[in-house]
């Protein structure tokens, strides 16, 4: 009787125990599967990236160049005129940074850290313009920036950017309002100025968050196709992301694979090696950009 | 607005029963968010205005154009069918995409959500094509889909389904440019998994002790509990996939037949090609109302099944 009782839950629990384990297998399975699907792509981008082209258009498709092909690169290089497209995606990309980094980081201390009256309505406007389709706005902002005669400059990518942008706004905020009163009023009894508090308080205690702003300011500029596209005719001005969609549109050039996925490999790898160093601040910037629900 | 954490102290004391300092401070705050309120105006509320006043004239950048009230309106509504195909077919792949990616999404953040081991890796591996480069990616997704030579073509065929025409056909161009988009759902995977691991443990825990199974503590907690994210993740992705541009402009140009022509790339054609700058305002304007009773709809249909108890 007393054995009996002892191991009926024990061989339930055992039951219960298989059963975990065939599920976490199972799990684990179904994501080693899903995560070939997932990095297939990029797998053949690569490997694609130095193969001749006669292995292109091989079936079935060839996974392994033979031989390899690194005269891809630098043919690639010299129909983009990477350097040229470069130095101009470079230019951009910085100045957006700057630009965001320090207008948002302003603009997020005054809606944090100081009281004025119709604060609070100011930034539901704020959250709300995210949702405002950007091509409401295009057509109009086209005509504005032409009648200042910037089209064909960098100016109409980059000084809007001095103007802060709502989202990078949002998570600074949130990221601002966690540090300490205690740390501030102090600062303020000191007879430090707001100025000074935002510059030498503020932002040393703010570096996770600055590092996901910078993050997304960084992507948004590198891989930016339809600011380019609108603003950018005269192709000296070109960025890299232009430059390649001019690529593929070339009569006889957008067939050379092997060419396109070298430039592919170079434009994407940046962005690999960034994700790399701070993939955990990516993540966390998806994730707070999802705490808006 | 569950989503605003507020700050302990309030804004509205007005102006004449304010203190120097809180006079001061005001004035400061002003100057802080000035160049957010400049853009704001400049930027954003300008354009805005100058759009709907646009979208009552003939304006092009060539010429200065006149009123013509609802014309431009009119016109599109009933007398351009690439107005209708257009906004078909961007339907179309609203429909397609947005579900698909909420739910691959959800279960991916499902499947990260028990205990795996390398959580940060199998993140990272799910995640890393959101972050290639729009142009890279579409590049690469062109010769991916190719018919002849093309990887998903070749997995088909091991399969044995028979190639399909992808790109090149009016039948499959939206479908496979839906396919593409699916290959970047990461950013709902990760905002999905932030929101499971909200959920409080003990929920679980009481619901194992009654004796639910899985398939019951998925149905009658987490998806319950997750229909918040699940709102969000929604308004988000329908938002931008109405607004799909890049992929279709750079892969297909629109074709063939126009099966690819989205919204968003017959507005570009008509202001940036045709230069008809007052009727892609009224366009533009269109999509905005679209867009805004599509929010709208989610908004007032989001207490039937979105549950905010947590």
């Amino acid at each position: 009787m007393g054995a009996a009782t002892q191991t009926k839950p024990r061989r339930r629990s055992m039951g219960k125990l298989w059963r975990r384990r065939i599920g976490l297998g199972l799990t684990y399975l179904t994501l080693a599967t899903l995560s070939v699907i997932f990095l297939i792509p990029l797998l053949w981008l690569f490997t694609s990236s130095l193969m001749p082209l006669s292995q292109i258009g091989k079936w079935p498709p060839q996974w392994i160049p033979n031989p390899v092909q690194w005269g891809n690169y630098t043919k690639a290089l010299k129909f983009w005129h990477f350097g040229r497209s470069f130095r101009n995606t470079t230019i951009i990309t910085v100045f957006s940074m700057i630009g965001e980094l320090t207008s948002c980081t302003l603009v997020a201390y005054g809606f944090a850290r100081l009281r004025f009256p119709g604060r609070d309505t100011l930034f539901i406007v704020l959250l709300s313009t995210m949702m405002l389709p950007f091509a409401v706005r295009m057509v109009p902002m086209y005509i504005g920036f032409s009648k200042l005669g910037w089209i064909n400059t960098f100016l109409p990518l980059i000084v809007p950017t001095f103007f802060g942008n709502p989202f990078y706004v949002f998570l600074l905020r949130q990221f601002f309002l966690t540090i300490p009163d205690e740390l501030v009023d102090a600062a303020r009894i000191d007879g430090a100025s707001e100025f000074n508090i935002w510059a030498r308080i503020i932002l040393p205690l703010s570096g996770p968050a600055i590092i996901v702003v910078a993050i997304f300011s960084f992507q948004a500029a590198w891989n930016d196709f339809i600011g380019p596209l609108l603003y950018l005719n005269d192709e000296r001005l070109h960025t890299l992301a232009l430059g390649l969609y001019t690529f593929t549109a070339m009569p006889g050039q957008g067939s050379l694979y092997n060419q396109l996925m070298a430039a592919s490999v170079l434009m994407v790898l940046p962005m690999l090696i960034v994700f790399a160093i701070f993939q955990r601040y990516f993540v966390q910037g998806v994730t707070l950009s999802g705490l808006k629900g | 607005m569950t989503f605003i954490a507020t700050p302990q102290t309030k804004d509205h004391v007005r102006w004449r029963d304010m203190s120097a300092a809180r006079r001061k401070e005001a004035i400061l705050g002003y100057l802080f968010i000035s160049p957010w309120l400049l853009g704001f105006l400049m930027f954003v509320l300008g354009p805005f205005i100058a759009s709907f006043y646009l979208s009552f004239t003939t304006y092009s950048i060539l010429q200065p154009g006149k009123w013509v009230g609802l014309q431009n309106y009119t016109r599109a509504l009933s007398r351009e069918p690439l107005f209708w195909k257009s906004l078909g077919n961007t339907a179309y792949y609203v429909i397609g995409a947005v579900p698909l990616r909420i739910i691959l999404g959800f279960i991916l953040a499902l499947l990260l959500n028990v205990q795996v081991r390398g959580l940060t890796l199998w993140r990272t591996l799910f995640y890393v094509p959101s972050i290639t480069p729009l142009v890279a990616t579409t590049v690469l997704w062109l010769y991916l889909l190719n018919p002849k030579f093309g990887l998903i073509n070749y997995a088909l065929s091991l399969l044995h389904i028979s190639p399909v025409p992808w790109l090149t056909s009016p039948k499959w161009s939206k479908p496979a440019l839906i396919l593409m988009s699916v290959w970047w759902v990461g950013g709902n995977m990760v905002i999905f998994l932030a929101g499971l691991q909200g959920i409080p443990q003990h929920l679980y825990e009481a619901a194992e002790l009654d004796g639910a199974n899985a398939l019951r503590r998925l149905w009658h907690i987490t998806i319950p509990m997750m229909t918040p994210t699940i709102y969000f993740n929604l308004v988000i992705n329908i938002i931008n996939t109405f607004q799909v541009f890049v992929q279709a402009f750079i892969m297909t140009d629109g074709g063939p037949l126009n099966s690819t022509r989205f919204y968003m790339l017959y507005l570009y054609d008509n202001a940036f090609r045709f230069f008809k700058m007052g009727y892609a305002s009224a366009l533009a304007w269109i999509l905005f109302l679209i867009i805004l009773a599509l929010t709208i709809l989610l908004v007032k249909t989001s207490n039937r099944w979105v549950f905010y108890g947590g």
